[in-house]
């Protein structure tokens, strides 16, 4: 498999790194992923991310439970083993709502966690690919892939360089 | 990137015009004339179903709920609201307790949210801070109504059954041994006392967080702000007994064979949720003025959220205090629901849906997305029906037990509900002029102004 080119910026503060992703962005170099210790905030924002949307698998797995609980309470109450509780028809509908609310959000909760898991490459077996070990700790770094960037090396170099990164490297895999 | 933000300015005084105080006393003034009007018409039987003399050719529906309340509460008992047939002045006497009530959580979860906001040390509503402050300057209006209208025999008789004759005393013909079981609880100075000191405590401890919120303009001292602090904890604590107590005593003793262990939270909430409905649509109104432009979408939305949640909370109890007593078998429990149901010919069947669909449905189905929490003709839409809403709550919990077959949507209710909204509008406004409509000197006012989500 060709190797890949890196050309990461390391930079000292969250501050740095945020105004820096606009200035690197302004002159049109794509940036393939910002490495913080932790969640800056407004990065998604200055890195021009899309909102997620978690919504949709959210809503998917949610209403795959609610059909799963009806389904449920409705055969195991209604017709696999009828059963009159307290005097209630079979099956009143009051009963079943605490089952399906519980099923909704158990079955939501899970899929969207596993989406998440998934899309983010948590998952056994991955191979995550850590750009320095530094950004675990105390630095903030700035990935740009060289052949996506849509800029040449020396441009991207200069770039980094101009926006405040206290160092440049270069990282192949 | 806070850095990047313009601060806007933080002196803003509220300007309540001469033109908008002669609206709202307009406003009164259509109200008690809707009231009369109403009065009149249903007296000379033009209109609804009967006039004061609604005793002597009474609604077959009334007999055939205390039949079905006999027959729930077991021969044992006694009946005796069967001998106070409802009148058209259980109607009125009925609306005004209940939108007594339903401004008094209006008024009184001002400086529940201002206090609850202080203990947790939160930053966000600081922009907007003035304006819960400001609502529970009302709470002396519901407070005054419900007292008078509990002074009065007539009234009182009216609205607590458990307040009559003998229904305490074994020998007499009005003996209900089941409310004598709670004569402990429900006995008139007890039950003054109680209503007392909520009043006195919580306008006395809104009166201690308010003057250090303003002291702090002046001062810029972070004393005073820990003063705010302190007494924001004192209330939480006085309210966290208190509403449910409060719950018990204005709402659920109206109908007092019935008990609920739910109801202080269902209560609360449905308090919690309206006034937090009252204090965005305040907020709207104020920034479509040109005020408070502080007050930025972030802080908007989170107040969105909050609301959002809220509902929902409010029908999960709605839902859970029916639950339990559908599921639990409580048949001495069901006569709540079946009165509201199917009681008086199915009269508080709409409200009790209404509210369902109003308070939940609406809010759910409007306010999910994250864009419509920052529009403010989406929240305009949901805090409007969540306020309606509420009313149809309050309603659906007070009038089958004090208009029983009276009850009814009509002049008489849209009438004394727009005099409480009219002072309530009016004392809410007058004392929003009467302060910085941002709360200068507060420590987490500059986080507040760049808060962003």
């Amino acid at each position: 498999m060709a190797s890949k080119k890196f050309i990461l910026g390391v930079y000292e503060d969250d501050e740095d790194v945020l105004n820096a992703v606009s200035d690197v962005r302004e002159k049109g170099i794509k940036i393939h992923e910002v490495y913080s210790p932790f969640a800056i905030h407004g990065l998604d924002t200055a890195l021009g991310y899309p909102r997620a949307r978690m919504g949709v698998p959210a809503f998917l797995f949610g209403i795959t439970g609610t059909s799963l609980a009806f389904l449920l309470t409705f055969w195991t109450m209604g017709w696999d083993w009828p059963m009159i509780v307290g005097g209630k028809n079979f099956v009143p509908f009051p009963t079943n709502i605490p089952i399906v609310f519980e099923l909704t959000v158990l079955l939501a909760a899970y899929g969207m966690s596993f989406v998440f898991f998934g899309m983010e490459g948590l998952y056994p077996g991955s191979k995550p690919v850590i750009f320095d070990e530094r950004i675990t700790d105390d630095k903030f770094v700035m990935a740009i892939d060289l052949d996506k960037s849509g800029a040449s090396e020396e441009d991207i170099k200069n770039a980094l360089e101009a926006s405040g990164a206290s160092e440049v490297n270069v990282k192949e895999i | 990137m806070a850095h990047k933000h313009e601060t806007p300015s933080v002196e803003e005084s509220y300007d309540f015009s001469p033109e908008l105080k002669r609206k709202l006393v307009i406003g009164g003034v259509i109200g008690v004339a809707l009231v009369a009007i109403g009065v009149f018409l249903i007296n000379m039987g033009w209109w609804g179903p009967d006039g004061f003399a609604g005793g002597a050719h009474e609604a077959h529906g009334a007999v055939d709920a205390h039949g079905a309340a006999e027959a729930a509460h077991g021969a044992g008992e006694h009946a005796a609201e069967g001998h106070h047939e409802a009148t058209l002045m259980n109607r009125i006497v009925g609306n005004l307790w209940m939108n007594s009530i339903y401004f008094l959580g209006l008024s009184v979860i001002g400086v529940f949210f201002i206090s609850y906001n202080y203990v947790a040390k939160a930053g966000w509503y600081t922009s907007f801070k003035r304006v819960p402050e400001a609502l529970p300057a009302f709470l002396i209006v519901p407070a005054a109504v419900i007292l008078i209208l509990f002074a009065i025999p007539g009234s009182r008789h009216i609205i607590m059954h458990w307040t009559h004759e003998g229904i305490m005393d074994p020998l007499s013909n009005n003996y209900d041994a089941i409310i004598a079981g709670k004569s402990w609880w429900l006995n008139v100075p007890f039950y003054v006392f109680r209503l007392v000191s909520y009043f006195v405590v919580w306008w006395y401890l809104w009166k201690q967080i308010r003057k250090y919120s303003l002291l702090e303009d002046v001062s810029g001292s972070l004393e005073d702000y820990n003063k705010s602090r302190l007494y924001a904890k004192f209330f939480l604590i006085f309210f966290a007994v208190t509403s449910s107590t409060a719950a018990w005593d204005l709402s659920m003793a109206v109908d007092a064979h019935w008990f609920s262990t739910m109801f202080g939270w269902y209560h609360l909430s449905s308090w919690h949720v309206s006034g937090l409905a009252a204090i965005m649509l305040i907020i709207i109104t104020l920034k479509d003025q040109g005020y408070l432009k502080g007050v930025n979408d972030s802080a908007i939305q989170d107040l969105g959220k909050l609301i959002f949640g809220f509902s929902i909370f409010w029908t999960y109890v709605w839902f859970s205090q029916f639950f339990l007593i559908f599921y639990a078998h409580l048949p001495e429990e069901t006569i709540y629901f079946r009165e509201r149901l199917h009681g008086y010919e199915g009269r508080y069947l709409a409200p009790f849906y209404i509210s369902l669909v109003l308070n939940f449905v609406f809010p759910l189905l409007i306010l999910m997305a994250r864009g419509s929490k920052r529009n403010y003709t989406f929240l305009k839409l949901a805090c409007w029906a969540i306020l309606i809403g509420h009313w149809f709550d309050f309603y659906q919990m007070l009038m089958p037990a004090i208009a029983k077959n009276q009850g009814g949507i009509g002049l008489i209710e849209v009438g004394i509900t727009t005099v409480f909204a009219c002072s309530f509008i009016y004392v809410i406004y007058s004392q929003l002029s009467k302060a910085n409509m941002y709360a200068k000197n507060h420590p987490f006012l500059e986080e507040s102004l760049h808060h962003d989500i």
